[in-house]
């Protein structure tokens, strides 16, 4: 199993359109992926299971990911994260 | 057969189109119990399936006619029909309880639903509980075999029937085939109206039985100079109106050669058109139609477009460009005027009896300086870039301006005292828009720059007429005596102190009340961008004595009616 902390740094926290983005990056791989904050952990392939986690600006959130590809996919996620300015 | 609708008429122009019903079907459903799970499961992935298909075909038609921007709402869409949780829930259910797809998909959402909207603090989380509540409604849809209107598909052109028009359907309307609006709903300030003249649509509201009437497909005629609808026109009717239609472009056409001329009587004395805009866009279309300021900012539209409260930044930003587009013609802002029917998901407030009595405007300003503050620095910092005036509404007293006042002297000093630059002289005026300040308007005169009539709440609060409730909508009454005194007694008590008057309700841009407003001698007349040109050309075809002696006339009349006819005599008397 791969995991990766993330520090949320945008305004409107884990929701908006890059929320969207990160729930499409995750869908294109088969590992089981998961998003855990605060104490909950959500699948991050569900929009509506990161929306309702109600993530917001300054969170620390864990994405962690079990499967053949776990590895690609943590860094696609990263990719996304930064790219979309959702985390530093 | 044919059959004629009478509403209001809300926005000039004729149109005739076959119909397009905008009217939600009949969701309701049965719960059922369910022998073959299976079954349930495959009806269930086949109105999902259908459901996405449908999104991605709108939402490729709304890029191409609306933009990206506006096309990312059904790409959102299409992400939660694909949620594998949420399809796993209604599975769930159907599997355990044994009931129907309908109810499974009903009872899931709804929990979803539930949970975006318990987020109170959060009006972001609170908009996605629509998004659901939309997707649901699209699944249900295909469920029953019903069939939902789909705005942004239209590639033919239209009228456009519905009970009435919310922001959100409007936004996925294309202009190029919408040629007209017909609604069961609304009067000519509801948003439906507002929005029809925004986007020069031909339209009649408030009709009641539009929905009822017409059909989808039926040949209806829209005529918005009268407020009529016509539906399945004889030949006879067509020629007609489209008659009609392109004279009204004719006349239209001789208004547009005003736009760079002065708006002035014909014995030459000058006034001010202007217009109500909402956001900084909407300045492109004052100077498309010639308008000499903005006679009303309407800064809640910054507040009820945002999910949270808008920073100071973030409204400077917005004040900056209106007053740089406006290239050093004034705008007046009109501070924050929350409350009554205007409310914010963010800024929580009491629930009350009497919403246009209550909480509202200037009042919660007053008490919550921390949403005050930050306008007024937004304003002040913009005034430099262009001619800012302030204006603050709901104003009862004397107390309340002198107390904004010092707020507002307070916050210059601050950063004039930081070295920010703000223009040396801000017009600083009120609304006249409570009976209470327009009795003592020779005593705010004395603190005001300004005075700017709002007549949709000044009528209101005259005839204590709700002006949404259809039932007394009667005492709409805008050229009654009553108010016609009131608005005179304004007039008159800034002239005594040097300032000037201006009005900024829909009243300043009806054909009947010009011709009084200019004999009583307001100053500014601000209206829909829309409607500044035709006033142009009235004003010029009157005098300031003759128009004054119809106001004498006037203001000894009894009724409402009466005042409309000796104003519909004197105008057939110039001809």
């Amino acid at each position: 199993m791969e995991s990766k902390d993330f520090h949320i740094i945008a305004d409107t926290g884990l929701h908006a359109r890059p929320a969207t983005l990160l729930v499409q990056t995750a869908s294109k791989f088969s590992s089981e992926i998961n998003l855990a904050y605060d104490g909950k952990s959500v699948n991050l392939k569900s929009i509506m299971g990161v929306m309702s986690l109600g993530v917001g600006k300054d969170a620390d959130v864990t994405i962690s990911a079990d499967g053949a590809d776990e590895k690609d996919a943590i860094s696609a996620i990263t990719d996304t994260m930064t790219k979309e300015g959702l985390s530093d | 057969m044919t059959q004629k609708l009478s509403g209001i008429a809300a926005s000039n122009g004729v149109a005739v189109a076959p119909a397009y019903m905008l009217v939600d079907p009949d969701l309701t459903f049965d719960k059922k119990t369910i022998s073959d799970a299976d079954a349930e499961k495959a009806r269930l992935h086949s109105a999902l399936d259908a459901s996405i298909k449908e999104l991605q075909q709108i939402k490729a038609v709304a890029e191409k006619s609306l933009g990206s921007e506006e096309a990312e709402v059904f790409e959102a869409h299409i992400t939660i029909l694909q949620d594998p949780e949420m399809i796993g829930q209604i599975e769930g259910k159907i599997d355990s309880d044994k009931v129907n797809a309908e109810e499974a998909l009903k009872e899931i959402t709804d929990n979803f639903i539930a949970i975006f909207e318990g987020m109170t603090d959060n009006a972001y989380m609170q908009e996605r509980a629509a998004d659901v509540r939309d997707v649901t409604k699209r699944v249900m849809s295909h469920l029953l075999g019903k069939n939902l209107p789909n705005p942004a598909l239209i590639n033919s052109e239209v009228v456009i029937v519905a009970h009435d028009l919310t922001p959100s359907d409007t936004a996925q309307l294309n202009r190029k085939f919408v040629k007209g609006f017909i609604t069961d709903l609304g009067g000519r300030t509801s948003h439906s109206a507002i929005m029809s003249r925004t986007l020069e649509i031909p339209a009649v509201v408030g009709t009641e039985d539009a929905t009822t009437t017409i059909k989808q497909g039926d040949k209806v005629i829209v005529d918005g100079l009268d407020g009529i609808g016509i539906v399945d026109p004889s030949d006879e009717d067509v020629t007609t109106y489209t008659k009609k239609g392109d004279d009204f472009a004719k006349q239209k056409a001789e208004w547009d050669k005003l736009k760079d001329e002065a708006s002035v009587s014909k014995d030459g004395k000058n006034f001010t058109i202007a217009a109500n805009i909402g956001t900084p866009d909407d300045v492109a279309a004052v100077n498309d139609n010639g308008g000499e300021a903005v006679g009303l900012f309407r800064s809640e539209f910054l507040y009820m477009d945002s999910a949270e409260l808008p920073d100071e930044e973030k409204q400077f930003q917005a004040y900056k460009k209106a007053a740089e587009d406006m290239h050093g013609k004034q705008v007046v802002v009109r501070t924050m005027d929350i409350g009554g029917d205007k409310h914010l998901d963010y800024l929580p407030l009491p629930e009350e009896m009497n919403p246009f009595l209550g909480y509202r405007a200037i009042r919660i300003s007053l008490k919550q300086p921390d949403l005050f503050r930050p306008q007024l620095r937004a304003l002040l910092r913009a005034s430099a870039f262009g001619n800012i005036a302030i204006m603050f509404p709901m104003i009862g007293t004397v107390d309340e301006f002198k107390r904004a006042r010092a707020i507002y002297d307070e916050e210059r000093q601050n950063l004039i005292n930081d070295g920010v630059k703000v223009a040396d002289h801000i017009d600083v005026g009120m609304m006249m828009e409570v009976p209470a300040a327009v009795l003592i308007a020779d005593k705010l005169a004395k603190y005001a720059d300004f005075f700017s009539i709002g007549t949709n709440d000044l009528i209101q609060y005259t005839f204590a007429a709700d002006r949404g409730n259809e039932h007394v909508s009667y005492l709409y009454q805008p050229y009654n005596p009553s108010l016609l005194r009131l608005i005179k007694k304004v007039i008159d008590s800034a002239h005594a102190e040097g300032k000037w008057a201006g009005m900024c309700g829909e009243m300043a841009g009806d054909q009947v009340a010009v011709p009084l407003l200019m004999g009583m001698g307001l100053d500014e007349y601000s209206m829909s961008a829309t409607s500044m040109l035709q006033t142009r050309s009235l004003m010029k075809k009157l005098d300031t004595k003759s128009t004054a002696d119809l106001v004498d006339k006037a203001l000894d009349a009894e009724t409402n009616e009466d005042v409309a006819d000796m104003v519909k005599q004197f105008m057939a008397g110039l001809k």
